[in-house]
């Protein structure tokens, strides 16, 4: 078994050994903190997914320790394994930095400016990294693509207009569902994710595609209080179920469940896929097991207002108010300040709608 | 030096008669009394350049090519052409389908091919049956089949069409293409080398790099790599467009120089109505435009030729290069702000869409040289087109990426002042032509060499 | 209009899929979306695209993704007649704006339209591979190269004559 040499790969001048098919990000990751860097497509339990957003973009200053030419151009480090006494640069490559930035400015082009009232508000990874990467302003002076708002089945509302192209839905249907029923249709910048003719995604596991989904493009419609992810408070759960491991994250504010989602590891991707039963239909707290408040993403917005940071982390991550102030971010708004869906002191019933987009003007 | 189109002219050389009759698929008859390795050896000792685009080495490509035990492997001739200015594999393949077959299946025969695919363009709907035609008739001559000439080898030729996307004729799509899907590259590794078509150790190789195969075993690959210069080999096929009095496709030995070949009457026939020249693209429209007076002369002063090497001297600072040999003339009445819009426009529409720096930069850049091509435009519009172009080159999955950034970059590098004057002169620009200008000095006299 | 090839159609059905490995099916895909559109109304309805799925064993989604992808297929309704103006570099240089321009003008549609008679459909598309011999049109199966006012004249005559009879 053991017989396997691992090879030692040195990121951002800290070194690791990983096995031999280890990709340049999953060594980073087993590293942490700031030295992996940001996947907007990549997924580790979706087959084939990545190399397509080129946020993870990292440079090979060291092809190995046989052949120690550095790679000629950035490469994606989701897809390109590792070579004993590889040399890479993420954040300390001021070339990786200026094409990320390039990067996130092109994903942000045609993205909408509707964070504050975007149901992915405070769990989007766009944003995140928007706020880490990019820069204050857009520089795009075009009028945005913009799509119509589709449900696609019950449960399930596609706003095609914040897709970031990343694929990850169409592989979770491909492997998890024996039938896909959406995909991408159209080419280039017209590209779009679709059903062509409006059908409803169904099958067990579909629910899904929601929680890989890194923007706010595809969302629960069962999810009561939308946008309002901001107050609810997540919780580690699980039941008893018959079709999937019913080990599940619930959104609560008091006794109230809000929205069922799987749990997400520190790096925003599911621990188990879960079906659609435990998602959109056990909304009751009888309905589960509660094991306690669950650990939240150190990339996550939410972080920044509920949870400290997690031991071990390479930095300790300044408050999101502090970052946003002087900063002023468009596409980054401070909800906590400006709506009173963060005050807990306020009754639900008494809040006028979720804020909106003119509030930040 | 012809090699290729020798007998182009011959009366029903498209038919399989005339064209046997005229030396016809004798390399097949040579090639079967050689093994498989000699004649990649042949090839090597060519000195044969892909002639798509890229110019990697021909037969080097072919010795990288898995053989897995019990593995089928395929030869995919690349027949895709849609880079703008681009139309010598059309050329070949509507007037000389023979000598295609010819090289496919000497091809076939060195890479242990027995399904051959010819990928072409949807849009060459009527070379389709030229083609299907030619391999039927090669077949009924007993060129194609089980057991060819009593070799043991077996081998059939299909056509397969494509639907309209330029992007199909980067290997990995037309490879995704064949296999019935969307045209998205594949992330590489993998190497087609290794798993390409339906995970199958494949080769992928342009119509003319196949069909110069034919006089590579007619005449042994050390006689073909004299011809030439330096690594440069062989003959090479140039289309010509634009603004020339006689645009066509011309086969040249890659010793002539670009001014000869502008204004010689055996080639372009100098440009028309008097005008006189103001750019050049000589190699499809992704490689970098170069003004008139970088054409002719090398920055360090040398006679610029018609070959790999000399038109990639400077780099892209004052070089461009060969690519597929689209060759796009522009006279002095040329807008370079227009023609790069056109460009830009192309690549959006043909982007697949998958990677982010490609699928938004392409539209993005459009959009802004749009706007100043309609007198709409900034002056930060010039810098900021500059840095998108830049933040797309070599970060995207395919080169299609650095195809579209290129023309760009190279027109702001070399025309600024073109750009800036349509700026600062929305309605002027709207009106006339900004003309020639400073860099087409030295220019040479209409009808000169 | 039912959606079904004819027997000789589908006997060329079998012959093409035969081209590809047993199992790889689908890389017949593109030539029978071709097949279809020129039998079915020079566009393809989801119907027809779900034929096409049936007769390849394989998912609608997986025709809708590449139906769309490739810009030969229409998935809408299309002029008896597509007129594809190529627009690009190479021809743009040598007039193919003002042949667009002429087509809009004479026909009284715009880049995309089709004519009230249901007879013209001006597409204008990129780079046709007829850049020596610009400014070009595609017309169904063929090219019409080095095309002048006067030849555009005398084709949209000449189509306008076929359609009367
Ligand atoms: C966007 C793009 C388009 C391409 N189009 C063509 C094409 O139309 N024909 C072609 O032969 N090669 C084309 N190529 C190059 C091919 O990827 C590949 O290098 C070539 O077919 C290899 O054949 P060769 O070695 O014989 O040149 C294209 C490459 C890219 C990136
Ligand atoms: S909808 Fe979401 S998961 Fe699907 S491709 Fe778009 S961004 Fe990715
Ligand atoms: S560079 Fe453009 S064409 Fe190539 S894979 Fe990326 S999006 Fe597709
Ligand atoms: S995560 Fe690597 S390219 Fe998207
Ligand atoms: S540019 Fe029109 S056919 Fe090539």
């Amino acid at each position: 078994m053991s017989e396997v040499q691992n090879f030692k790969v040195t990121i951002d001048n800290i070194t690791v050994e990983v096995a031999p098919g280890t990709t340049i990000l999953n060594a980073a990751r087993a590293i942490g903190g700031e030295v992996a860097p940001p996947a907007m497509c990549y997924y580790s339990k979706l087959k084939d997914s990545g190399g397509k957003c080129r946020t993870c973009l990292v440079e090979v200053s060291k092809g190995s320790e046989k052949d120690p030419r550095p790679m000629p151009k950035l490469v994606a480090s989701c897809r390109t394994t590792v070579m004993d006494g590889m040399e890479v640069k993420n954040i300390t490559s001021e070339k990786v930095l200026d094409a990320r930035k390039g990067i996130v400015e092109m994903l942000l082009i045609n993205h909408p400016l509707d964070c504050p009232v975007c149901d992915q508000a405070g769990e989007c990874d766009l944003q995140n990294l928007s706020y880490e990467h990019g820069s204050e302003k857009t520089r795009y002076e075009f009028k945005r693509r913009t799509f119509e708002k589709e449900d696609i089945g019950p449960y399930i509302q596609l706003h095609m207009t914040r897709c970031i192209m990343c694929f990850r839905c169409v592989y979770t249907a491909d492997q998890l569902t024996d039938k896909r029923e959406h995909g991408i249709l159209d080419r280039g910048d017209h590209a779009q994710i679709s059903t062509l003719l409006g059908k409803s995604l169904d099958h067990d596991f579909i629910g899904n595609v929601i929680d890989v989904c890194p923007v706010g493009a595809l969302t629960d419609k069962t999810f009561r209080f939308k946008n309002r992810v901001w107050f609810a408070k997540p919780v580690d759960a699980h039941r008893d179920c018959p079709t999937c491991k019913g080990k599940v994250r619930l959104w609560m504010r008091g006794e109230e469940v809000f929205r069922v989602t799987a749990r997400k590891d520190e790096w925003g991707e599911v621990e188990d896929f879960i079906c659609n039963d435990c998602r959109f239909h056990k909304k009751e707290t009888k309905d589960w097991v509660i094991e306690g408040p669950s650990v939240v993403d150190r990339r996550s917005v939410i972080a920044q207002g509920h949870y400290q940071g997690k031991v071990g982390m390479v930095k300790e991550q300044p408050r999101l108010i502090d970052q946003v102030i002087g900063k002023a971010p468009k596409l980054l708004m401070d909800i906590h300040s400006i709506s009173d869906v963060n005050r807990p002191d306020v009754d639900l019933s008494q809040i006028e709608g979720p804020a909106h987009s003119d509030d930040f003007e | 030096m012809k090699l290729l189109l020798q007998n182009a002219h011959i009366e029903g050389i498209r038919f399989y008669d005339a064209y046997r009759k005229n030396g016809g698929y004798q390399s097949v008859e040579k090639a079967f009394k050689m093994s498989t390795d000699a004649i990649v050896e042949e090839v090597k000792k060519s000195g044969l350049r892909g002639r798509g685009g890229a110019g990697f080495p021909t037969g080097m490509k072919w010795s990288f090519l898995a053989k897995p035990e019990g593995v089928p492997r395929h030869l995919v001739c690349n027949a895709d052409e849609s880079e703008p200015g681009t139309f010598k594999d059309r050329y070949l393949m509507e007037f000389l389908p023979h000598l295609l077959i010819e090289g496919l299946i000497v091809s076939s025969y060195a890479l242990g091919s027995n399904a051959t695919y010819i990928y072409i363009r949807g849009e060459y709907a009527w070379i389709t049956d030229i083609l299907e035609q030619a391999i039927a008739e090669a077949k009924q001559n007993g060129w194609l089949g089980k057991n060819i000439l009593g070799s043991g080898f077996d081998c059939e030729i299909y056509v397969h069409r494509g639907a309209g996307a330029y992007i199909c004729g980067e290997e990995t799509a037309l490879i995704e293409s064949l296999e019935g899907k969307r045209g998205n590259p594949r992330l590489k590794p993998p190497f087609p080398a290794i798993q390409g078509v339906w995970m199958r150790p494949t080769v992928v190789n342009n119509v003319e790099t196949l069909a110069a195969i034919v006089p590579i075993i007619n005449m042994g690959g050390e006689e073909y790599a004299k011809i030439g210069v330096g690594r440069s080999t062989g003959t090479k096929l140039l289309s010509v467009c634009g603004n020339v009095n006689k645009p066509g496709v011309y086969e040249i030995d890659m010793t002539i120089s670009v001014e000869e070949f502008i204004y010689s009457d055996k080639y372009c026939g100098g440009i028309p109505n008097g005008k006189r020249l103001k750019a050049c693209i000589p190699g499809g429209s992704s490689v970098p435009i170069v003004p008139a007076n970088l054409l002719f002369k090398t920055a360090k002063g040398e006679t610029r030729m018609m070959n790999y090497e000399s038109l990639s001297d400077g780099g892209f600072a004052t070089g461009t290069m060969m690519g597929s040999g689209g060759f796009i003339v522009l006279d002095e009445d040329q807008c370079v702000v227009r023609h790069t819009m056109t460009l830009a426009r192309f690549y959006n529409h043909e982007s697949c869409g998958q990677c982010s720096p490609c699928r938004e930069g392409t539209g993005w850049m459009y959009k802004i040289l749009k706007n100043i091509e309609n007198g709409q435009g900034k002056l930060s519009d010039i810098d900021l087109l500059w840095d998108i172009q830049r933040r797309i080159e070599g970060n995207t999955i395919c080169p299609l990426g650095d195809a579209a950034a290129w023309p760009v970059a190279a027109a702001i590098r070399h025309f600024r002042d073109e750009f800036e004057w349509h700026v600062l002169n929305p309605e002027e620009s709207q009106r006339r032509n900004y003309g020639i200008a400073h860099y087409a000095d030295p220019l040479p006299m209409v009808g000169a060499v | 209009m039912s959606i079904k090839f004819s027997q000789e159609q589908l006997n060329k059905v079998q012959e093409v899929i035969a081209r590809y490995p047993e199992g790889k099916q689908k890389s017949a895909l593109i030539p029978l979306l071709h097949m279809a559109q020129d039998t079915f109304g020079g566009w393809l309805d989801a119907p027809v695209m779900d034929y096409v799925a049936e007769l390849l064993h394989i998912l609608p989604i997986e025709v809708y993704e590449v139906a769309t992808f490739y810009s030969m297929f229409n998935t809408k309704p299309v002029g008896k007649h597509l007129l594809e103006v190529c627009r690009t570099g190479p021809c743009m240089l040598n007039g193919s704006d003002e042949i667009i321009d002429y087509i809009k003008s004479k026909l009284g549609i715009n880049e995309g339209e089709t004519t009230p008679d249901g007879l013209f459909t001006l597409k204008p598309v990129e780079c046709l591979g007829a850049c020596g011999y610009a400014p070009m049109m595609q017309l169904g199966k063929n090219f019409r190269e080095h095309l002048t006012k006067e030849k555009v004249d005398a084709l949209i005559s000449e189509l306008t004559a076929k359609a009367g009879n």
